[in-house]
């Protein structure tokens, strides 16, 4: 089989489980939930000045929840040993990576399609920049998130505290990414600067951390 | 070998006296910020030798992701270790200087946090060789090694984007930037000391780690061989 093709088949299982499971967005769904709503308690969220710190409080929801499906990735793969399977298959390994990446790339996107509403409704957000610019750091900023997520991941669940490891090493890294979507998403909620040299960095970060991802997911998978 | 690890240990001892009385008392007072400026004699030399310790953790992750030896990876970790150590003295006589010259203990200005992304990346390197089980931790450590190493720059330009307080390089700067000649030489004897303290460290840590893993293979031979010995 092609990288392609494994990699779509991979894909679409995985999407196939959730549909018919949907834990993992259910549980992300409810825990941004949470977070917005205890955010809510910590300042007021419809005085004019929350909008300079909704950039940051959005994203710190959606970190949050990605967490909690990224821890996912590869449990179900771990039981029945179908990881081991797949490193004697001459399957490729990055196929395996970049399926669930994108895989997970879909379920926090589906999150924050979801959330987005709410979040205009709870803390009464306008834009004041154009709107497709948010879209544009959303669709990389998630990427960001999401691929050195899955990444870490697969080194977590070889780790004693599997749960806990992931954010651990996770947050640290992604801090640069996150300061570009948390100030590129303010500068376009205010309207009082360019969001160009964020939306640059988090492509430039995108392309970066893609590249070490699938030069060092084979030496992870068959670590032993 | 030995003997040469003891003489170097003891040429860094030496090395150590004459910096710190070269810091003390040969380096003139400085003008404007007072004796807490001397600080400055233990800080740049612990960020120099902390930044030398990533990069030896970085040379030899990928060595070992290469060749996978014990040696190289032995040698990540102990330079892991160190680094962090020398990361903590920069991030713990920083305030103590920043205080009475700033006004302020802390700003989040670009090399700050910087310096205190750096250090959270490899104490998270450190946790994961921590909580990771036998003959995986080498390969797992490494990835993520390079990946820290890949993220600095990245850090550090989008902070610095961000918000910069800290001062401009002192030296190599502009017009108006360079030291006076005394401090100058104050701080290289400062910055040779704090090195050679770096390497001694290191190898101690690299025979302690490289030790450890000829205990954990003897106990697992004698596993082997029938019960506990």
């Amino acid at each position: 089989m092609t990288t392609l093709g494994v990699t779509r088949t991979t894909l679409l299982k995985d999407l196939r489980m959730e549909w018919r499971s949907k834990d993992a967005i259910n549980s992300m769904l409810f825990f941004a939930l949470l977070v917005v709503v205890i955010f809510s308690f910590a300042f007021n969220p419809t005085a004019e000045e929350s909008r300079r710190i909704a950039g940051g409080l959005i994203w710190v929801a959606f970190l949050f929840a990605a967490v909690v499906a990224l821890n996912q990735t590869w449990a179900r793969e771990l039981r029945n040993q179908v990881l081991d399977a797949y490193r004697v298959s001459p399957a490729p390994p990055n196929a395996l990576f970049l399926a669930k990446a994108i895989g997970n790339f879909f379920f926090v996107v589906v999150l924050e399609a979801l959330m987005a509403p709410l979040f205009v409704v709870f803390y009464d957000l306008r834009s004041v920049g154009p709107v497709w610019q948010l879209i544009v750091v959303a669709l990389l900023g998630t990427w960001a998130l999401v691929v050195n997520g899955t990444f870490f991941a697969a080194l977590s669940i070889r780790t004693r505290s599997r749960e806990i490891m992931l954010p651990l090493i996770l947050f640290p890294i992604s801090i640069p990414a996150l300061l570009a979507m948390v100030d590129a998403t303010t500068s376009i909620l205010t309207g009082e600067a360019s969001p160009d040299f964020w939306i640059k960095m988090l492509a430039v970060y995108d392309v970066v951390f893609t590249a070490v991802c699938l030069l060092l997911f084979e030496s992870v998978l068959n670590a032993e | 070998m030995k003997r040469i690890f003891i003489a170097f240990v003891v040429f860094t001892l030496g090395l150590l006296a004459v910096s710190t009385y070269q810091a003390l008392f040969v380096a003139p007072t400085e003008q404007t910020m007072g004796e807490v400026q001397r600080i400055f004699y233990y800080h740049v030399p612990s960020a120099w030798t902390a930044g030398v310790c990533f990069f030896v953790n970085f040379l030899a992750s990928v060595v070992y992701l290469w060749k996978r030896n014990l040696a190289s990876d032995a040698v990540a970790a102990a330079s892991a270790e160190v680094g962090v150590t020398f990361c903590t003295i920069v991030l713990i006589t920083g305030p103590i200087w920043a205080r009475p010259v700033w006004g302020i203990w802390w700003t989040w200005d670009a090399r700050l946090t910087t310096t205190l992304v750096l250090w959270l990346i490899y104490v998270s390197y450190l946790v994961l060789r921590r909580f990771s089980a036998g003959g995986q931790t080498q390969v797992l450590a490494a990835a993520l090694a390079i990946f820290g190493f890949v993220d600095v720059p990245i850090v550090y330009m989008s902070i610095r984007w961000f918000r910069t307080q800290h001062p401009s390089p002192v030296m190599g700067g502009g017009e108006n930037s360079g030291l006076d000649p005394a401090m100058l030489h104050a701080f290289f004897w400062n910055l040779a000391a704090f090195t050679c303290v770096g390497i001694v460290l290191m190898v101690v840590r690299y025979r302690l780690q490289m030790l450890e893993e000829e205990v954990e293979a003897t106990h697992a031979a004698a596993a082997l061989q029938g019960g506990p010995r």
